[in-house]
């Protein structure tokens, strides 16, 4: 064995031998540092023949690279290995619980009134808004109920005093319902008219069912040859999208009210399930039944002429429902109170994600 | 409005179930709330006869009877006194109800004998209050009948919904009509009896307020005795809902019931001189037959004679002048009252009545003489009597209305396209006169039918009749292309604001928009105060979120919740106006305690700002230009030196932010600091239209350089100040500048404050030289300089 040979032997056996990165240094400098066994070697090559050179040059340059590659593969091993010690110090109960970031969410009215804002929208409704605190002209008078009639006692009216009658001399009053976005929108506003008007109205009841302050829609459309037809299929198509089902049957029984003529209160099918309600199917349907759901009709002549319209062109039709009550029957609340309480446990049960926009394409149930 | 099914067949003739009479109810638009039949709650009981009654061999007070039920002999055990062999009574079967006690009677040994059933008492079966013994029936009557059948109790009472314009059908034969033109059943014609009366009335009726009580008809009766009604009368009234009272009132009541007229029966005893309807005289002073006692006005008519008020004219009669049961001579009083005036008059007395329900929604005004007759009638067969002629004091209103129609409107109004000869019938049926002209129609419309007004009303009475089934859905004329945007501006920013306060961790919710006068008091009040608040909770609209949102971090705090973030969007009422404003509040802890932050950490008052600003900033306002400025809002809402306004120049205030005062806090009763948020949403600048295109942007290709100044100055000299001074210093380099770090304390004077700014500079086309570098950093501490700061050495 030659020189060279003995020496990678010894070399190579080392290095796989170090222990540490000190080690492995150390056998660098040992071997390849100024003073090194290698580095020695190949010095002695400039004194050598071309001869002699051709023969050893490659031997020597083999065993530097050997080495080199040696130390390196060494210094690796160690490197992971000290890495492997360090990792498994730093081991940590992941099952520990992490920071939670407050959740939010939408209130379910608001989430109803987007949706149905959605609906209609693809309908070619507007969202139409009004005042909350309204006169009693546009809140009853112009809507076809005179001061002596008997449906004004229908509504429970929150009055103001008479100091806060307006400049006209009308009575103040928290609206009863969001019929006069009606007149608002057809005083300020050409035919053809679609829209819908959500917001708060007030009554002075309070039970179990009632609160004083609830929530509704009114659905307003002022064409040309608009007729019950119309109404009815509006009232489908929005309560098949809203409730996600095509199974949605209406009854529409005539009824009354000052403002629409003719009258229809809307009646849907449902069938009761583990205590539910579950809206859809027939209401005549072996385990089915109806429940009064809105109220409707074409818009009185009079109502539209009190709006500066001519009846004999323009004709159309309204609904009102009750936002808080259609949440109710999609999302399954029981008691209309709590939608008022900001009971932050009632909240995050059935309130909405940020993101749960709801959306045509997405579902409006997002 | 009740009826019974007995009651309807005495104006209907036909084959017709409860059942049919209830579905065409409710088709055409008489809304049916209920079904009750008084016969349901006999079930089980039957007409049974006593054959033999023992002794019971085990107890002295009871005995063994053999009863024969119909359909054999059963053993009964009985307590009561009268049973008796040949008694024939009424026998509760095994399983029947017992109505009074809910009790299901069942085979059972009494003291060890099988009893199988029991006789009953008419306290048992609720048909009155004997519990002296069992119910003794005449002897003839039939053994094995249901008791129900025998007792003719088998009468459904139906509930229905008048709506307010069908005065008409606030009677039996009303309903009775609709249900016939809907092709149930004929209505059979009114009985009008011809009354010969003998003799002036003896007392004289007039009336001096013709504007109110255009007609009051009448007639005397001497010598009637007013005892029970009769048997019919009474149950019938009773399945209604009315109390039976004495004959004469019963008659009264019943004839409302029957044909939707009020009538009032005066006894003559307690009259003195005519009997008119007049103005009552301001502060005139009724007692009304509900006891109580009314101041009346000027506005009001009355009936009354030379003394006094004897009636609260078409609302309710007086106390005193009522009928007794030693009532011998009476006056009926028929007229017609203007309907607005009787709803005045009953609104402003609150009073409501039977009568009052009808007249103000306009009785029949062609109905007045014959209603005089069938009144009279009915007193002379119940009560005897001799009548006097009848007399009328004015004139009903008697103008025929007619309304000018065209029939293709069922269609191009109702929807339904009905044939127009079927439209006739319908509308025959229901009492309306039809002359064509020329395709269009002048339709005459029956006395009873006040609401009628006008085409639309013809169109709803020939689709009702036919049934809104019968609507066809018609789809809505849809727009060419995808649908358009509808969402305004404002409902946009309402609806980003929303989704950003939830996606912040916020809860959304939705409070009164009412409150108390004590929670809006430290807001300034409110400006709209309710007349008829439903309590004194609810009473005011609410001039800010804040209490609303108090109140629910206060219902949170006593459910034990610690971390409240909560939101509202919703209005504020002021004197101008309604403003759409969002609120949120924090109370409690903002991180809970945990393994590595340790203790819980409070809100404090730059999570206001936080949120204020990043809210701000989903709302579309310019976050950059918004200028923090002191507190505005006056009293002790906010923290005063940790609250702040965050303006668009010095007036527009877009919202305000910072820590509640503890005052406030302390008022709502909830712990610990609160921070809170009002964002005014109508303060917010509208973004101008400008496309979806924005504006040209390449990110330079030099990276920022970012250079650190450390500045001493005063106590009072504000962070955004200073900044503001340096991000001034030279506009063309300087893209940035933020404070990060302000320290008072060992090393810094008193009354002075470090503070170190770090700045961010753009170099644009070729990387800055020293030389430049230094030239912007003297112009930044220049221009801190200038604003009270000193570098520190």
């Amino acid at each position: 064995m030659s020189d060279i040979e003995a020496i990678r032997a010894q070399l190579l056996g080392d290095i796989e031998a170090a222990a540490d990165a000190g080690a492995v240094e150390a056998l660098r400098v040992a071997a390849l540092g100024k003073a090194g066994s290698i580095t020695a070697l190949l010095k002695t090559l400039g004194a050598m023949s071309p001869e002699e050179r051709q023969a050893q040059g490659p031997a020597i340059h083999g065993l530097r690279e050997a080495v080199t590659a040696a130390l390196a593969a060494r210094k690796e091993v160690l490197d992971a290995a000290a890495l492997d010690i360090r990792l498994a110090a730093e081991a940590i109960d992941m099952t520990l619980p992490a920071d939670a970031s407050p959740r939010g969410s939408v209130h379910p009215v608001s989430q109803v009134m987007d949706e149905l804002a959605e609906i209609f929208a693809d309908m070619g409704f507007a969202v139409a808004t009004g005042p909350e605190i309204e006169d009693d002209w546009r809140n009853f008078t112009a809507l076809n109920i005179p001061e002596t009639h008997p449906a004004r006692a229908m509504h429970d009216t929150f009055y103001f005093p008479a100091q806060m009658n307006d400049a006209e001399g009308r009575a103040m009053l928290l609206r009863t319902h969001t019929s006069p976005v009606q007149i608002r929108t057809m005083m300020s506003q050409e035919p053809p008219i679609r829209i819908i008007a959500p917001g708060r109205v007030y009554r002075s009841d309070s039970d179990a069912t009632h609160t004083p302050m609830f929530h509704q829609v009114e659905g307003l459309v002022i064409d040309r040859g608009i007729h019950m037809g119309h109404l009815k299929w509006t009232l489908e198509t929005f309560l098949k999208a809203y409730f996600e089902r095509d199974d949605i049957v209406l009854r529409l029984r005539p009824s009354y009210f000052p403002f629409t003529e003719p009258s229809a209160e809307v009646d849907v099918g449902y069938k009761q399930e583990k205590g539910r309600r579950i809206v859809g199917g027939n209401g005549d349907d072996e385990g089915h039944a109806w429940m009064e759901l809105l109220g409707s009709g074409m818009v009185n002549r009079r109502v539209i002429a009190n709006c500066g319209l001519d009846p004999d062109e323009w004709q159309g039709f309204a609904f009102g429902v009750g936002v808080d009550r259609l949440a109710m029957l999609k999302y399954g609340m029981d008691d209309l109170r709590a939608f008022f309480d900001g009971d932050l446990r009632w909240l995050a049960h059935y309130g909405f994600g940020a993101l749960s926009v709801p959306t045509l394409s997405g579902g409006v149930s997002a | 409005m009740k009826i019974t099914l007995d009651w309807l067949c005495d104006h209907l003739d036909g084959d017709f179930s409860v059942a049919d009479v209830v579905a065409t109810l409710n088709r055409i638009g008489h809304e049916v709330e209920g079904v009750e039949n008084p016969a349901g709650k006999l079930a089980g009981f039957r007409v049974a006869k006593v054959l033999t009654a023992e002794k019971h061999p085990q107890a002295d007070k009871l005995q063994v009877l053999t009863v024969d039920t119909g359909e054999g002999v059963l053993q009964v055990v009985c307590g009561a006194p009268n049973a008796r062999a040949g008694l024939v009574g009424v026998l509760g079967l095994p399983g029947a109800v017992v109505p009074a006690n809910g009790m299901e009677l069942k085979v059972a040994a009494v003291r060890g004998v099988e009893s199988n059933g029991m006789m009953c008492s008419t306290r048992e079966l609720e048909l009155g209050d004997d519990h002296d013994g069992i119910i003794e029936l005449p002897a003839d009557a039939p053994v094995g009948t249901p008791f129900a059948d025998y007792a003719q109790a088998n009468d459904p009472v139906v509930d229905i919904s008048i709506t307010p314009n069908r005065q008409d059908c606030m009677g039996v034969r009303g309903i009775a009509r609709d249900l016939a033109a809907a092709g149930l059943g004929t209505l059979k014609p009114l009985d009008v009896p011809t009354i010969i009366g003998e003799g002036a009335p003896a007392t004289e009726i007039a009336t001096l307020d013709p504007e109110a009580c255009p007609a009051f008809f009448g007639r005397t009766i001497s010598g009637v005795t007013n005892g029970v009604a009769p048997e019919w009368m009474r149950r019938r009234l009773e399945a209604v809902g009315q109390r039976s009272i004495s004959a004469l009132v019963d008659i009264s009541n019943y004839v409302m019931f029957d044909l939707g007229r009020p009538s009032h029966i005066y006894d003559r005893a307690k009259l003195t001189g005519a009997l008119v309807a007049r103005r009552a005289m301001d502060g005139e002073t009724v007692t009304a037959l509900n006891g109580k006692d009314y101041v009346l006005t000027d506005t009001m008519t009355v009936i009354a004679d030379d003394r006094e008020v004897h009636d609260i004219a078409g609302i309710m009669g007086g106390e005193h002048s009522g009928c007794s049961e030693t009532t011998t001579d009476v006056l009926i009083e028929i007229a017609y009252f203007t309907p607005e005036r009787i709803a005045l008059t009953g609104q402003a007395l609150g009073l409501s009545s039977d009568a009052r329900s009808r007249f103000e929604r306009g009785v029949d005004p062609a109905f007045l003489d014959d209603a005089t007759a069938i009144v009279t009638a009915h007193i002379l067969n119940i009560c005897g009597g001799n009548p006097s002629t009848a007399t009328r004091a004015g004139t009903p209103p008697a103008e025929v209305k007619t309304i000018d129609y065209d029939p293709a409107l069922s269609a191009t109004l109702g929807g339904i396209a009905i044939a127009p000869d079927r439209q006739k019938d319908i509308l025959a049926a229901l009492g309306f006169g039809v002359i064509e002209q020329g395709g269009r129609w002048q339709v005459s419309v029956p006395s009873w039918r006040r609401d009628m007004d006008g085409a639309p009303d013809v169109v709803e009475e020939v689709t009702r009749i036919t049934g809104f089934d019968a609507i066809a859905s018609a789809p809505l004329p849809r727009a060419d292309g995808v649908a358009k945007p509808t969402a305004t501006p404002e409902q946009l920013v309402e609806r980003r604001l929303r989704r950003a306060a939830a996606a912040a961790g916020f809860d959304e919710a939705v409070t009164w928009s009412f409150i108390s006068e004590a929670d809006a008091a430290p807001f300034g009040g409110g400006a709209w105060s309710l007349a008829n608040p439903i309590s004194e909770d609810l009473k005011v609209m609410r001039p800010s979120l804040l209490p609303g949102l108090l109140a629910a971090a206060a219902r949170n705090r006593n459910r034990g919740a610690d971390s409240i973030r909560l939101f509202e969007i919703g209005r504020r009422y002021l004197a101008d106006a309604e403003h759409p404003t969002l609120g949120v509040l924090m109370a409690g802890d903002k991180s809970a305690r945990g393994w590595q932050a340790g203790k819980a950490a409070p809100f404090d008052a730059f999570d206001a700002k936080a949120a204020a600003l990043a809210l701000l900033e989903a709302a579309g306002a310019p976050a950059d230009r918004l200028q923090v400025m002191e507190a505005v809002t006056g009293g002790n809402i906010w923290h005063p030196g940790r609250s702040a306004t965050l303006r668009l120049g010095p007036k527009a205030v877009l919202a305000e932010f910072g820590a509640l005062h503890p005052a406030l806090t302390r008022a709502f009763d909830v712990d610990g600091p609160v921070m809170a948020v009002q964002i005014f949403l109508d303060a917010i600048p509208a973004k101008r239209a400008s496309g979806p295109a924005r504006a040209a942007f390449a990110p330079p290709a030099l990276q920022s350089v970012r250079r650190d100044f450390a500045f001493l100055a005063a106590t009072s000299l504000t962070a955004a100040d200073l900044v503001r001074a340096i991000r001034g210093a030279d506009k063309a380099a300087i893209v940035d500048a933020r404070l990060f770090d302000r320290f008072a304390g060992q090393g810094v004077p008193e009354g002075q404050v470090s503070l170190a700014v770090e700045v961010e500079l753009q170099p644009a086309e070729k990387s800055f030289t020293d030389a430049e570098l230094k030239a912007i950093a003297d112009k930044v501490v220049a221009a801190a300089a200038k604003a009270g700061a000193t570098l520190r050495g």
